[in-house]
């Protein structure tokens, strides 16, 4: 038994050619968040509270797509979304539609605690936001130039990106886009503290070019997030396919009625339970396991355990 | 092959002293919807089509909670939600926060088959139903005056009613004096609030399908989403079964209890029925809530915690039930 933390700034197709200026930039805010995880888990901070902080982290850094960096819309703006779920007493708080919120994973802390609800979305979510003085910047603060780039790009191939399996994408498969990397999306964090207890955070802008009002697998409890006494658990990648394959819900599922390990539990899910080149996710057990099995072209994920373990990636490691 | 079957629900959680004449009518719906259900059956209609059809009857009538008759947020307005969920290929679409959308369960549909995504809600799912010609009517529609006085004792109880929840804080002093505790403008009203409908079917060749609609709590927040849109949790399909769930959302949300339901038979081994009994025992927490499913196999289960939960099944063989309690 010890504590465990891992995180990851998205799944997807990304280039193994990715560009120093692209990869440097976030390895060192995956390193910075990891140590801001390990430094809060080493004093003592509940997991609830350490995934809070890094998914807060992730989110104000542009080079994530989530808050100030979150991809846009058809329409040219901004729709975040966020969940977090405590796995000692199963509480959760969800949020979507967000568009001057700061910090949605915070709101989504904050439905959990102060409504009588799980969910909220849209102008409501807005509207509990103002009510609760949760810091809001105008909806411009959080596109940047790189993503207009990529929504224009998209708008020209005339495509919403991400998903290969619905009838709309005439097209077939795409190709990565020129950046290489602009499908990655969605940040999270899983963390469990020296006594065992779990909690898991996502966020995430969506996708690029998605259609205004659209939700993904982050908000959804069972789908991109996921935590109980067992385990905790945050996916990324093509939301659609997460939502189908309840992905985060059916690791913890598997363990509990299955009796897998953490490990088993997870690869099962990501080799055999959903669409290849789609998902990937970071997990904790209560028992200090760590462990983040994708099955696309790479996933920026960072974990560190109490025994000494840690690791900051991008593509398979050699040992995969 | 093993048949087809058939549940449909209008809701868990009912008013112990729901007057036998608003008793009959939910039944006479029920069995109006099961009928529907059957016949699209026997003319061999895939599992998906015969959840849609036999839920847009439910979201028709006022008599459920869904569509017409949609349960009022605190504002007074209606914002519904539903999701549909094909077992084959596990494809799924969901929609919430709609105002204006006379079949909620429809454009879910429309979600699933002609968007590239799973999920549209609020003024970007109101757009797509514009997109689509999906008929839609003004929100008064979906007011009733029995939701309104409702939704007026909820804001005087200050509370969110879960449906069937007596609102806490009504003076019970003059319980004595009427058989129903709760007045509105010195008449005794019923406490019945009417609730979320869905339906589970497994068609003549072994498809599974399920959809759940709601108007979701009387006086919720705006904005506020619930089990019934999210698959998982309201609503469940895949190659074993379909099952569609009722009650506290957020109880059902935590409990991921329509996977569960899926996950205990495929992991754990267990038949339809041990199934459902083992999630309505193990899975929900505090929360009430009531479920319904069927199998690829032809049978049909349902569970409930609370003290009813309308609900009707049929299936190939002959078996025809329609029940509250």
């Amino acid at each position: 038994m010890g504590w465990a933390i891992a995180l990851h700034g998205g799944a997807g197709d990304i280039s193994l050619s990715l560009p120093p200026e692209r990869r440097l930039p976030r390895e060192a805010c995956l390193r910075h968040c990891l140590q801001l995880g390990v430094d809060a888990l080493k004093s003592k901070k509940s997991p609830l509270d350490v995934v809070e902080l890094v998914v807060r982290e992730l989110e104000n850094n542009p080079h994530f797509n989530a808050g100030r960096g979150s991809v846009l819309t058809s329409n040219g703006t901004v729709e975040m979304e966020a969940c977090i779920m405590d796995g000692n007493t199963m509480k959760c708080g969800a949020v979507s539609g967000l568009t001057t919120v700061v910090n949605a994973i915070s709101l989504a802390r904050l439905v959990m605690e102060r409504t009588p609800h799980i969910y909220l979305g849209f102008d409501g979510a807005e509207a509990f936001a103002r009510e609760h003085g949760v810091e809001t910047l105008d909806a411009s603060h959080f596109v940047t130039p790189e993503n207009i780039e990529r929504l224009k790009q998209a708008k020209e191939a005339n495509r919403v990106q991400i998903d290969y399996t619905q009838p709309m994408q005439k097209n077939g498969k795409d190709t990565a886009t020129a950046n290489g990397d602009s499908q990655i999306g969605t940040v999270g964090c899983v963390a469990v503290d020296n006594d065992g207890n779990l909690a898991a955070a996502t966020s995430t802008g969506g996708l690029v070019n998605k259609m205004v009002g659209r939700i993904g697998d982050t908000p959804i409890i069972g789908a991109g997030t996921y935590a109980n006494s067992l385990c905790a658990v945050s996916a990324t990648g093509t939301g659609e396919a997460i939502i189908r394959g309840t992905v985060a819900r059916d690791v913890a599922a598997l363990m509990e009625f299955k009796g897998l390990s953490l490990e088993e539990a997870a690869a099962c899910i990501v080799k055999e339970r959903v669409p290849k080149g789609n998902v990937g996710l970071v997990a904790v057990s209560a028992t200090g396991e760590v462990t983040m099995p994708f099955n696309t072209t790479g996933m920026f994920r960072a974990c560190a355990t109490e025994d000494g373990h840690s690791e900051i990636a991008i593509w398979p490691s050699m040992k995969d | 092959m093993a048949g087809w079957a058939i549940a449909v629900h209008g809701g868990a959680g009912v008013d112990p002293n729901l007057p036998q004449h608003r008793q009959e009518e939910a039944k006479r719906v029920i069995a109006r919807c099961l009928d529907i259900g059957i016949s699209a059956l026997r003319s061999s209609l895939p599992a998906v089509d015969v959840v849609e059809l036999v839920v847009r009857e439910l979201e028709s009538d006022p008599v459920f909670n869904s569509g017409r008759g949609s349960a009022l947020t605190e504002k007074g307005t209606v914002e519904m939600e539903a999701s549909i969920m094909d077992g084959e290929g596990r494809r799924c679409g969901a929609v919430s926060g709609l105002t204006t959308v006379k079949n909620p369960v429809s454009l879910a549909r429309l979600v699933m088959d002609r968007s590239p995504h799973s999920y549209l809600a609020f003024s970007g799912a109101e757009d797509f139903a514009r997109l689509h010609g999906v008929e839609v009517v003004d929100n008064d529609y979906f007011i009733t005056e029995d939701n309104k006085g409702m939704l007026k004792l909820a804001k005087e109880a200050n509370t969110i009613m879960f449906d069937y929840r007596i609102p806490t804080l009504v003076p019970d002093t003059c319980a004595a004096s009427v058989e129903n505790p709760l007045l509105m403008n010195g008449l005794p009203v019923s406490l019945y609030a009417p609730e979320t409908v869905g339906c589970v079917v497994v068609d003549g060749q072994g498809r599974c399908a399920a959809a759940t609609s709601t108007g979701g709590l009387m006086n919720k927040m705006c904005g506020r989403i619930g089990d019934s849109p999210l698959i998982g949790a309201g609503t469940y399909a895949c190659g074993l079964c379909g099952v569609s769930c009722t009650g506290e959302g957020e109880a059902i949300i935590r409990g991921t209890l329509a996977r569960d339901v899926a996950a205990v038979m495929e992991y754990k081994g267990l038949g339809l029925q041990a199934a459902v009994d083992f999630v309505v025992k193990e899975r929900l927490d505090e929360g009430k809530a009531g479920m319904i499913a069927v199998s690829r196999n032809g049978e049909v289960a349902c569970g409930f915690n609370t003290n009813g939960m309308f609900r009707g099944f049929a299936t190939e063989g002959g078996f025809m039930e329609v029940g509250i309690w």
